[in-house]
């Protein structure tokens, strides 16, 4: 085979009327990789993976997804790949066991195979109970997972999911990773579009961060954590009356602090763990108690709200262009 | 390939070593597999099947016994020339079922999952048409009990019998095409039940399909004589033996009404087959 990646998007543009939803978005997918597409609403994520997906034409750029053209191989393009759309667009009316049914024969898998495979995407999605019940009587969890076995049925080789933990409790969003890692793992490239930063930062090798349109930032998780900062040192005093107290001991470590009186929070950036326990003496020496003391890294949170400037006010010092990676603090997070 | 894979609980079974083969289906097994959905449909909500039964048995009877009375009817009797009309009636509003199934499929989000496969594109018209032909043959049998019921008889020979379920096909065949036009223009299943309730009243009722035409007043006696419902409704009519053929008084295309109700339903399909496959093709577009 040859060596393209699995997904590869070019300068893709789409417009509705006067509307941009996309404008100029450029990534690449290695095969067997996870690509998250991270945005707030009306980012643009749905519509790239529209076009993605053969389902919508391009204004103008182009796609390529298991090396052929979304637009001029259009079938050869669908044969590659499986697609859960954000909405569910499972058949109301058709039982579990039908709707697998009917995609997996579509799909061009013989009577024959579809029915254990069918049977198999059931029991791995905790739906075996339910699979001869009509989809109308489903929860809105069973339906999302129905919808993303149903996708799986003929096992594609990419796979793109759009918001495919929305509406899922935590409890089936951690069991859903977990089979995505599975498929990972098989071999199957993903491309998934979340609002999550925990999910992209759980399930991503890369992540490409868009609003309106564009591509803000990308890289690995860690990469851009790194941008948004570094890792900063936090204590909470117990007694709000010693907060002084205790930004003057701070300030004797760190050039600048920053103090949330409300939260009795302190806040400096950290240069490494050890300053960690060298704050921690010292509040140990003065006696200060502290309900938290730790090493706090930015969240993926901190990146996408940095870069998408959808947060109202930050709670914490904004770490400045300082952006020299020279300790990496991974795991230390409290 | 998927030969023995007993699904071993709890464990991911490998996806890519046992990736199972998988041949595109043609535009002929696509659509069979999609009519067979349909007709899931149909049997998970029967009451899908009121429009092509209870409802036009209901006409049936209304027209027959509560006004039957009160129309005159040259040659035969009022049920005997009703129970034409009414199936002519369940026939045209075949276009009212594939717009509803048409539109629920493409505000559901069904018709995007079926163009994400590696399948035709028109396996999704080609499955609707035919079930909703289906659909309808149900409710031209259902009439064609209750009007023997009622006293309705075929009259002539088998070959014009059957050469009238044909034309009725025919125009059925037709009334899809509008059908799939409106389903893919319109944006939801409330608009498409007012519109088609708004055309499809007057097109089959300003027609002979429930009373002569020859009482209307004389425009809206030519109006119901061009009407292609009333050439399709004649001329089955005189295949069964029900009516005999038009005066020399009515309009041109009732006195030639078997031809008519041909060249009408060829008309109705060569305009609006392209711009149903138009409509859908924008509509699936974006
Ligand atoms: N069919 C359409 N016609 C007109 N405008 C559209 C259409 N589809 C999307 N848009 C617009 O394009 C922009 C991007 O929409 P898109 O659905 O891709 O966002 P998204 O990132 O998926 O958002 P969300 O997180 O809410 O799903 C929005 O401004 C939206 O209103
Ligand atoms: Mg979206």
């Amino acid at each position: 085979m040859t060596d393209h990646p699995a997904v590869e998007a070019v300068d893709l543009v789409k417009h509705f009327g006067a509307t941009v939803a996309v404008d100029g978005v450029s990534f690449s997918v290695p095969r067997g990789t996870v690509l998250g597409l991270l945005g707030p609403n009306g980012a643009g994520k749905t519509t790239t993976v529209r076009m993605l997906t053969t389902l919508s034409p391009p204004t103008s750029g182009t796609a390529r997804v298991a090396g052929h053209d979304v637009r001029t191989e259009a079938a050869a393009v669908r044969r590659a790949m499986g697609l859960t759309g954000q909405a569910a667009t499972v058949d109301e009316l058709l039982t579990g066991r039908e709707n697998l049914w009917l995609i997996g024969r579509l799909s061009g898998l013989s009577r024959r195979a579809v029915r254990p495979l069918g049977d198999d995407l059931l029991e791995r999605f905790s739906l075996s109970d339910a699979a001869d019940r009509v989809v109308k009587t489903y929860s809105g969890g069973m339906r999302r997972r129905l919808d993303l076995a149903v996708s799986l049925i003929a096992s594609p080789s990419v796979l793109f999911l759009d918001e495919p933990t929305t509406g899922l409790d935590p409890r089936s969003r951690i069991d859903l990773w977990e089979v995505l890692r599975g498929l990972v793992r098989d071999g199957t490239t993903l491309l998934l579009t979340t609002q999550y930063l925990e999910e992209a930062d759980q399930l991503c090798d890369d992540i490409v961060v868009i609003d309106h349109g564009r591509v803000l930032a990308s890289g690995t998780p860690t990469q851009l954590k790194d941008q948004a900062g570094r890792a900063s040192v936090v204590v909470t005093v117990s007694d709000p009356g010693r907060l002084d107290e205790a930004e003057l001991l701070m300030r004797d470590c760190f050039a600048e602090v920053y103090v949330e009186p409300a939260a009795r929070k302190l806040t400096a950036q950290a240069r490494g763990l050890a300053d960690v326990a060298t704050i921690g003496q010292r509040f140990v020496a003065a006696d200060i108690g502290v309900d938290d003391l730790g090493l706090a890294r930015p969240s993926l949170d901190d990146v996408f709200l940095n870069l998408t400037g959808h947060r109202a006010e930050p709670d914490g010092p904004e770490p400045e262009a300082d952006d020299d990676p020279d300790h990496q603090l991974e795991g230390a997070a409290r | 390939m998927t030969t023995l894979s007993p699904s071993a609980a709890g464990a991911l079974p490998p996806a890519a070593p046992t990736r199972p083969q998988v041949r595109p289906p043609s535009l002929l097994v696509a659509s069979g597999i999609v009519v067979r959905r349909n007709l899931i449909h149909i049997k998970r909500m029967p009451e899908l099947l009121l429009d092509v039964t209870i409802q036009p048995v209901m006409f049936v009877l209304l027209f027959a016994y509560v006004f039957g009375g009160s129309i005159a009817v040259a040659g035969s009797s009022y049920r005997e020339f009703l129970v034409p009309g009414i199936m002519v009636q369940t026939i045209v509003f075949s276009s009212f079922i594939v717009a509803i199934g048409l539109t629920n499929d493409l505000e559901k989000g069904i018709v995007d999952r079926f163009r994400s496969l590696p399948i035709s594109r028109a396996a999704v018209l080609v499955g609707r048409s035919v079930s909703s032909l289906i659909h309808s043959s149900i409710g031209i049998t259902v009439m064609a009990l209750t009007g023997l019921l009622i006293g309705w008889r075929i009259r002539d020979g088998v070959l014009d019998a059957v050469a009238a379920f044909g034309l009725i096909l025919l125009f059925g065949f037709g009334m899809i095409w509008v059908g799939i036009t409106v389903g893919s223009w319109l944006r939801s299943v409330e608009a498409v039940n007012g519109f088609m309730f708004t055309v499809m009243f007057p097109l089959t009722f300003v027609a002979n399909t429930f009373a002569p035409t020859q009482n209307m007043p004389h425009w809206l006696r030519v109006v119901a004589e061009w009407n292609p419902v009333s050439a399709l409704t004649q001329a089955t009519r005189q295949l069964w033996g029900n009516a005999p053929a038009a005066g020399s008084d009515a309009a041109w295309p009732l006195q030639h009404a078997p031809m008519m109700a041909v060249a009408w339903a060829l008309l109705v399909t060569v305009v609006f087959a392209p711009l149903a496959l138009a409509a859908f093709a924008r509509r699936s577009r974006d």
